[in-house]
């Protein structure tokens, strides 16, 4: 009796939380809401993306000064910037997986492809640049199929975010400072019917 | 049976026996394939035009299945060349848009085989103003672009779709003012010697070679005991009985005229990479012109080796059935590198820049160097830009060897990809873009100077200098 009742208890919860995530429209098939899939992503792109600001190029190349972070990284013989390493490793997933896909963009882009270019990624580097603290999520149709997109504000953890955006020739800001948002990672998940 | 009901049957048996004639040669090859070619194929690929399979590798598999092979020959070239439009930059559905104008992640999107009449430069069978459907707000950024036609992106030694290795902005920048030629012109990678794992102690007298006595010539003797080969201890049967150590095995195994496969052994990437280029690519593996099929009736076929009678740039007439090995540009049992440098390429080719060479000032430098006048690395042979030297990965890729590069596509076309690899070890990097956007110049093998200039470094400077005032 207590084992069924138990039983019974999960399945409810379990179903109370699909349907007020379904409010917002979003349960994967294995039951995991969309926005917990997003926000668990971020954490882990978070957590490497300041780590190797932090830990390499603020320590090595602002701080020691034993070597440069460069775009053109190999022709310098210099560190990948911050920006590319994401890159680098949203390409080699979408390599791998067709699951998610994310990306790193800003309404004041040193490289122009890095540009809003959908509704929801407009709405969504306004909303986290406005509200800072907060994440934006959406749904959107791209290319003829749906998906779950969420937008999270990417913020000057070092220094060096600041300085080397601020004194790059193609930016279009030049007054960034330690802890503002700088722009916006922007992950999707591909929504199953 | 009447008349009309023999002459049907008759019709039908002939109409089976052709449309069997047809199915066969389409699948399987054979003698009447070239007849179904659906349109001649570009300067890429006519040597291979005839190993449908290489290419058109499942009956009924689509496009998809094409898709695949492009990328099996051509990848690892364009992750050398730091594709600018790598496959994975379209894979992101944030531009789903942008390839519904154009599927850009696809390579017959813009290469479209057997359409020679709407093939343009670099095979691309697109307009050539193809650049506007994504970069159509170009001028809003870079306002030295405003009112530029777009199909001139490409056409004028400023942007390619793939290769821009020498041509991005801050390069451009870094290398502003450079002068024409370098104070020391030296093509450095020449200055080192190619390492090949030495098989032993050199071998110095002829009753060391291990070929059957009724092989041995005294001419092919004297040549081999003077080469390189003999002196890093690579005995006779390296080459004409690859990996047998008795004279038994040897003796049973021997073949005559040892084919790429053999120089393999030891000089991998040469050969790996020569199977890639022009001439050797029919000989690269599943370049079949019949498959075996229907019980023997069909038979496994390779291409053959390259024939300068089948090229389409002017060759000599008299070695028109020359069929190209190793041996061809290294002479056998020599085995020096010199005459491979030039005297093999002119051996053959007969347009007005290779007749132009000899005259020009890379040819003096070359005729210096060989002469010992010059010092080494000085000098320019045809081998020098078209089998260039590089450090290349082996296939465990955890080791980098100096090789000739031996698929002279690599360094070709666009013929920007020439820049670092080869013209800025003596030249500026403006002066090396204005020679090679110089089609006469080219002609002229390079004799005088480059007849237009390519704005693209002044235009970068110009920009650099504007956002520093700023
Ligand atoms: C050494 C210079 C440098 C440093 C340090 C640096 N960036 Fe960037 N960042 C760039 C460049 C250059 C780009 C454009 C790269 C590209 O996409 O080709 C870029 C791209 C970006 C973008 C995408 C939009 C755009 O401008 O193209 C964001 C957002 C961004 N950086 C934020 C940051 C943050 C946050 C940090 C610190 C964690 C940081 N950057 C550190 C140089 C730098």
């Amino acid at each position: 009796m207590m084992k069924l009742s138990r039983t019974l208890v999960a399945t409810a919860i379990a179903a109370g939380s699909i349907i007020s995530a379904g409010a917002v429209a979003s349960v994967n098939a294995a039951g995991v809401a969309y926005k917990d899939v997003a926000d668990m992503l971020i954490a882990v792109m978070v957590a490497d993306r300041s780590t190797y600001t932090k830990k390499v190029v603020q320590r090595l190349a602002a701080k020691e000064k034993v070597i440069k972070a460069s775009e053109h990284f190999e022709d310098d013989k210099a560190l990948p910037l911050p920006a590319q390493m994401f890159r680098f490793g949203a390409e080699a997933v979408a390599d791998k997986t067709d699951k998610f896909t994310y990306s790193l963009l800003s309404l004041w882009p040193i490289n122009k492809q890095n540009a809003p270019r959908t509704e929801i990624e407009k709405a969504g580097l306004k909303f986290v640049a406005e509200n800072k603290g907060e994440n934006y999520y959406g749904e959107e149709t791209l290319g003829g199929k749906k998906y779950y997109t969420a937008v999270y504000a990417d913020v000057a953890v070092a220094k060096v975010c600041a300085s080397c955006h601020n004194g790059h020739k193609d930016t279009p800001k030049k007054d960034f400072k330690v802890g503002d948002v700088m722009g916006g990672v922007v992950i999707r998940i591909p929504m199953t019917e | 049976m009447s008349k009309t009901t023999t002459l049907w049957i008759v019709w039908f048996l002939f109409t089976l026996a052709g449309a069997g004639v047809l199915v066969g040669s389409m699948f399987y090859g054979g003698p009447t394939r070239a007849n179904l070619l659906i349109g001649g194929t570009t300067s890429g690929h006519h040597q291979i035009e005839l190993a449908c399979g290489a290419c058109h590798t499942s009956a009924f598999g689509g496009t998809e299945e094409i898709e695949k092979t492009c990328h099996g020959c051509h990848d690892a070239e364009l992750e050398k060349a730091k594709d600018s439009h790598p496959m994975k930059k379209f894979r992101d559905p944030r531009n789903a848009d942008r390839l519904e104008k154009l599927a850009a992640n696809k390579c017959i999107t813009c290469h479209t085989e057997h359409k020679p009449d709407i093939t343009n430069p670099m095979g691309v069978t697109l307009p050539t103003d193809y650049c506007e459907l994504c970069h159509d707000d170009v001028g809003k950024n870079r306002p030295s672009h405003k009112g530029l036609a777009f199909n001139t992106c490409a056409s004028a030694g400023c942007h390619n779709y793939h290769d821009n290795k020498a041509l991005y902005e801050d390069f451009l920048v870094k290398h502003a003012g450079e002068p024409n030629v370098a104070e020391k012109p030296i093509i450095k990678d020449y200055t080192e010697k190619i390492e090949i794992e030495a098989a032993g102690d050199a071998l110095t007298l002829a009753s060391q070679a291990d070929a059957p006595a009724d092989k041995v010539t005294d001419k092919s003797m004297k040549e081999w005991l003077g080469s390189s080969h003999a002196n890093a201890g690579v005995n006779c049967s390296g080459c004409h009985a690859v990996d047998q150590k008795t004279p038994e095995t040897i003796a049973a195994n021997w073949v005559d005229k040892p084919t790429h496969k053999a120089c393999a052994s030891c000089h991998g990437l040469e050969t790996t990479t020569w199977l890639s280029g022009k001439h050797g690519m029919r000989l690269a593996p599943k370049m079949l012109v019949e498959t075996e099929a229907i019980f023997g009736l069909f038979q496994n076929k390779t291409l053959g080796p390259m024939r300068p009678e089948l090229a389409r740039l002017p060759m000599h007439s008299k070695v028109a059935h020359a069929e190209l090995g190793c041996s061809n540009c290294h002479s056998p049992h020599a085995y020096k590198t010199e005459p491979a440098h030039v005297e093999a390429c002119t051996s053959c080719h007969n347009d007005e820049h290779t007749k132009n060479y000899e005259a020009s000032a890379h040819g003096r430098l070359w005729q210096d160097e060989v002469a010992g006048v010059g010092a080494k690395g000085s000098g320019v042979s045809c081998a020098t830009c078209h089998l260039p030297r590089r450090w290349m990965e082996d296939a465990s890729g955890y080791e980098e060897f100096l090789v000739s590069d031996h698929n002279q596509n690599f360094n070709l076309r666009p013929n920007e990809k020439m820049i670092r690899s080869v013209c800025m070890n003596c030249h500026g990097l403006g002066f090396s873009i204005d020679s090679l956007a110089d089609k006469d110049l080219i002609r002229r093998n390079f004799g005088g100077l480059p007849s237009g200039h390519i704005e693209s470094i002044d235009w970068a400077m110009k920009r650099v200098q504007e956002k520093g005032k700023k």
